[in-house]
């Protein structure tokens, strides 16, 4: 119970922090404090009416005990020969209402002057909640290197003057694209099979969406990850992944499916028509019954034509043959130059059997299977190549 | 917050500068934010010299042959790393197959 209280508000008591103290680190190790007395009292005392308030104000009051005992030992030590206003700023501005600057910390997390490997990271301790080490697993890095990063990434927002804002109107389009980027670059690390990222990336985007109600990228987004998500039980039999058109759908969360569409259409109502919404429209409609290929492939040119990528002309052609036209996907795959990728022959071998042409194809698997590492895929390839 | 702004420009194409590009320039330093700035005589010009055991070492030519060469800075003194960004952006140099690096100073 306590956990789940903690996870939901740490994001909001480190956001004020971090307004309040200007500062990542401080913030941070504050509200661990806070978080730290919570877990001890609460279960003892009740929690309070107002959980944030309550940790927001031990928090600050934990931080400017903390500044103000640096202050003594420098001034002490001499190090320190000069008066910061730090202090009088702390004391003068205790708590009132606590506002909510979850998106400020959002953005200021998300900012471009800093890597995306930072970027992610930052975004899941301070806004996620979860821990360094945790972190550090996710990504399969050791603890020191991801401890690195973060204190880095820290330093690197107070050295450099990262703003702690909402990017203003011009440059809100740009700066919305990288949390957008952030958000699903997590979703897609926990769709390889780590659900619980999956999870963490699809409750950032409900914050997002909650946050900015009117954002349509944001809806579609937080849509297009609930619906691939709905899928998550029937993706793998075991180690293997199964083919959406092999997929047992009674497995499928149709909770989730049906919240997926719900966002889908608010983002549509919103006009919403940017790369994100048309990756959320091809994944819900490739949960209907029935799969409207030839509408899927529409999607797939008009989001090729956003996006410019050749991954997504590669999606496009498998949309094509499924509404009947392998030769003209093949026509559309012998286009793209995209020899090391490892779909392209996989999707080329496909084609080049359904066409009748199992030479070829049995070439294609080859190619396919020199360019595979992960094993459920090459076993996948093999059973395909034993097959022609 | 002072930000230094470093202007590096593909080597070999610092000199000659358009009016209208040089305009920019001047523009630039009468910002109202900028405290400082200067355009540098071409990268032929450098002398480099290190002191290693009480003996200085004098070179012909800048401490490294790279692509870009560092033609000249500004320095702002603005609220954030935003303004400081935006101010970057502008530098001629930046789309001109060149690089504009936005360095904090350190204050004291």
């Amino acid at each position: 119970m306590l956990d789940r209280v903690f996870r939901e508000q740490w994001a909001r008591v480190v956001a004020s922090l971090v307004g309040f103290l200007g500062d990542f680190e401080r913030a941070e190790d504050a509200a661990q404090e806070a978080f730290a007395v919570a877990a001890e009292r609460w279960p003892r005392d009740g929690v309070p009416a107002n959980p944030v308030g309550w940790l927001v104000t031990t928090a600050r009051n934990r931080a400017i005990d903390r500044i103000r005992r640096e202050r003594t030992l420098a001034a002490k030590t001499r190090l320190l020969d000069r008066p910061e206003a730090v202090e009088d700023e702390v004391t003068d501005s205790l708590p009132g209402d606590i506002g909510d600057e979850r998106l400020e910390l959002l953005f200021t997390c998300c900012h471009p002057a800093l890597s995306a490997e930072a970027q992610v990271a930052l975004t899941l301790r301070t806004l996620g909640g979860l821990t360094s080490d945790e972190i550090a697993m996710a990504f399969i890095v050791t603890p020191e290197t991801m401890k690195r990063r973060l204190s880095r990434a820290r330093s690197k927002i107070k050295l450099a003057g990262i703003p702690f804002t909402v990017p203003e109107a011009s440059r809100l389009p740009e700066r919305l694209a990288a949390v957008l980027a952030v958000i699903y670059l997590i979703f897609n690390e926990g769709y390889g099979g780590r659900p619980d990222l999956a999870a963490e990336a699809i409750s950032l985007g409900r914050v997002l969406t909650e946050l900015m109600p009117d954002e349509a990228e944001a809806h579609a987004l937080l849509a297009l990850m609930r619906l691939h998500h709905a899928r998550r039980r029937a993706r793998f039999d075991g180690a293997d992944l199964v083919r959406l058109a092999d997929q047992d759908r009674g497995r499928w969360d149709a909770d989730e499916i049906a919240a997926g569409r719900a966002g889908l259409d608010r983002a549509v109502a919103l006009r919403g028509r940017g790369s994100y919404v048309l990756q959320a429209a091809i994944a819900s409609l490739q949960t209907e019954p029935a799969i409207d290929w030839p509408e899927v492939a529409t999607l797939y040119r008009e989001l090729a034509r956003l996006t410019r990528s050749p991954v997504v002309e590669l999606n496009r052609a498998v949309a094509v043959a499924e509404s009947g036209h392998p030769e003209d996907a093949l026509t559309i795959v012998d286009a793209l130059e995209l020899d090391g990728y490892r779909y392209l022959h996989s999707t080329r071998a496909e084609l080049l059997c359904r066409l009748g042409r199992p030479a070829e194809a049995a070439d294609a698997y080859r190619r396919a299977l020199e360019l595979t590492q992960a094993e459920p895929e090459l076993r996948f390839l093999r059973g395909r190549l034993a097959a022609l | 917050m002072k930000y230094a702004l470093l202007i590096y420009s593909p080597a070999g194409e610092v000199a000659g500068l358009d009016p209208d590009v040089t305009a920019e320039y001047m523009a630039l330093s009468d910002h109202p934010a900028c405290i400082a700035g200067g355009q540098l005589q071409p990268v032929q010009t450098a002398t480099t010299i290190r002191v290693q055991g009480g003996e200085t070492l004098t070179t012909d030519g800048p401490f490294a042959d790279t692509k870009e060469v560092f033609g000249g800075y500004y320095v702002f003194d603005v609220d954030d790393l935003d303004a400081a960004l935006e101010l970057a952006a502008r530098i001629p140099a930046a789309r001109m197959g060149g690089s504009v690096e936005v360095r904090p100073l350190v204050e004291r």
